[in-house]
């Protein structure tokens, strides 16, 4: 049968028909068009988010001069490493890492031991006032530190706590956050289980760890990450409980660069920032999905 | 039961309890306590001066800036922050190694340290040699004075904190949107309901715990803002980035007026208990359950 052209076949099917290719083209360059502008629209948004760190890696190599340009410029003469040295030589930040790998680890260790026992309590017992003083930790959630740090600080100084781990540790022994995650971890623990383990006479203690603990694992993970972090990172509390360098954090070193020189040298404090950062957004770029997975699914329980 | 199986719950919850009770609950009561009073901190006697702080702060006008300040950098914060992260959450709902690495580039400031960021977007925003000033004047905008003046300083600190916190919550939308069941989206389509319809009548209403937690949260962490402004601005120039936080530090720190900044730490802890009562009343109320 010889082929119809369009002309031809319009008659037949009715005056608004198209043939398939014209309808076909229009909506095809449609789709492109939106594919492109949203392939623009994401190139900008990684933009909003990556020009900041490579503008920091730039101006970290730089001299001096070579920062105070007006356009700025990107790649500087020559890498000055030198940058990197006169960071760490602002003070002691040896010293300052070794500080808040203490105060950090010291924490997750406390919160360990205080949260473990109350989050299994408040799971698996009951007992009376259980009630009230769950209320009480979860209150807590509420209070900031940035509410009570006036009065902690007057209570450190009175006992002589300050620049002491004491100070920087102890407020933070225990979590209202963790025992919270903990404890709904520790509830769906099948029944059945601490069962079959009382029937073999097991001690508490060792239904805790035996059972409970291994069950609750990635609660616990998650959790550890969360405090680690937030307390490596901690600027506030640090700052306040500190006059000196005897338990001073690494993040207080950093911020401390920008007063060394008189001037602010922009260099020298981007390779400083660079110490603090990097080593955190490698990690991150290593283990980006359980990162996120740990910090937002949390979120939304 | 014997004597320790009935003592031991308390025993295990006690060292938590302890904690909190001597540092976050005791601290309260005690700041409550020397709001009463005047005191320099050095001198072994406070005067009971009664409400009489509350009464010089609220005739304070630079306090009144500092709420006016705190008020508006949280208003702008939290629905900057919600409503970009809002809609970054609907593009960015996708699967594919692409939207992986968008999802990655926007969280990755929540997890750098604040310190990093202040220091970093300082920088960023220096009036001279900054980035920032270039990246607008490729739209044609001149250079700003940003943190230097007394105009721009609130909301330069106010871009810092969308630009931290938008991935987080960018994401978190991402996983509430996709815990929406399929099946209501396929009815909406059988009925044939336009996306602006569909987004309006079922996915902001299966949104809403969500969007709620987060601009509570959000609004918590914007009136407790201090790391930024102590290291980027120290509440100037001219108090115009002058908050809550800051001031009690000011006045505690610096000033050594213990009485006066306890009021005005009484003060915040008002406003964070309206806020928590707020929300809890409104997530009885609008939020929409399957």
């Amino acid at each position: 049968m010889p082929l119809k052209s369009a002309d031809q076949l319009a008659p037949e099917r009715g005056s608004d028909w198209l043939p398939p290719v014209a309808t076909l083209n229009s909506v095809k360059v449609a789709r492109f068009v939106i594919r492109v502008i949203n392939g623009i629209g994401l190139t900008l948004l990684v933009l909003i988010f990556a020009l900041p760190f490579a503008w920091m890696i730039s101006t970290s190599f730089k001299t001096l001069p070579e920062t105070m340009v007006f356009p700025p410029k990107w790649l500087p003469e020559n890498l000055v490493w030198e940058n990197f040295v006169r960071a760490w030589n602002t003070g002691p930040f040896l010293h300052y890492f070794m500080n808040s790998v203490i105060v950090a680890v010291g924490i997750l260790c406390l919160q360990m031991l205080t949260v473990i026992p109350a989050a299994y309590a408040f799971a698996r017992y009951q007992f009376r006032g259980s009630g009230f003083l769950f209320g009480m930790t979860m209150i807590t959630l509420m209070i900031p530190a940035q509410l009570i740090f006036l009065p902690v600080y007057l209570q450190m100084s009175a006992w002589k706590l300050l620049d002491t781990y004491f100070a920087l540790i102890l407020p933070f022994a225990s979590s209202a956050f963790g025992i919270f995650l903990l404890r709904q971890s520790f509830k769906q623990v099948p029944e059945e289980l601490i069962e079959a383990a009382r029937l073999d006479n097991a001690k508490e203690w060792q239904i805790i760890l035996k059972i409970m603990v291994p069950m609750a694992k990635p609660v616990l993970v998650t959790f550890a990450m969360f405090s680690f972090i937030a307390h490596w990172n901690d600027y506030f509390w640090p700052l306040v409980m500190t006059t000196n360098d005897t338990v001073r954090t690494l993040p207080l070193g950093i911020a401390q660069i920008r007063h060394v020189e008189g001037i602010v040298t922009w260099n020298v404090l981007m390779a400083g920032n660079m110490i603090l950062v990097m080593p955190i957004l490698i990690v991150f770029f290593l283990a980006q999905r359980q990162i996120i997975r740990a910090f937002v699914y949390n979120g939304v329980k | 039961m014997a004597l320790w199986e009935k003592l031991r719950p308390y025993a295990m919850v006690a060292p938590a309890i302890l904690v909190f009770s001597l540092f976050f609950i005791y601290p309260i009561f005690y700041m409550i306590y020397l709001s009463l009073f005047e005191w320099n901190f050095i001198s072994p006697v406070k005067t009971f001066v009664g409400l009489q702080n509350f009464i010089d702060l609220f005739q304070d006008e630079e306090f009144l800036q500092v709420l006016k300040n705190s008020f508006i950098y949280t208003f702008l914060t939290v629905t900057l922050t919600i409503g970009i992260s809002l809609f970054l959450a609907l593009w960015l709902n996708r699967t594919g190694i692409i939207y992986g690495i968008v999802q990655g580039a926007i969280f990755s400031p929540h997890i750098i340290s604040l310190v990093s960021i202040s220091l970093l977007w300082s920088w960023l925003m220096d009036p001279e040699y900054g980035l920032l000033n270039w990246v607008i004047g490729l739209f044609g905008f001149g250079k700003l004075q940003w943190l230097s003046h007394p105009d721009t300083a609130l909301i330069s600190l106010v871009i810092v904190a969308v630009w931290k916190g938008v991935g987080f919550n960018t994401l978190v939308f991402i996983a509430g949107l996709q815990s929406i069941p399929k099946d209501i989206y396929e009815a909406a389509a059988l009925d044939q309901s336009k996306p602006w319809t569909t987004f309006y009548k079922i996915t902001l209403p299966m949104l809403s715990p969500t969007i709620f937690f987060l601009v509570i949260i959000c609004m918590l962490n914007s009136f407790q803002v201090f790391e930024t402004i102590y290291i980027m601005t120290q509440g100037g120039p001219v108090n115009s980035t002058n908050t809550l936080v800051y001031y009690i530090y000011q006045y505690g720190f610096q000033f050594f007026k213990i009485g006066y900044a306890s009021a005005a730490g009484v003060i915040l802890l008002i406003i964070l208990a309206i806020l928590t009562i707020l929300y809890f009343r409104l997530l009885s109320r609008r939020v929409h359950y399957g």
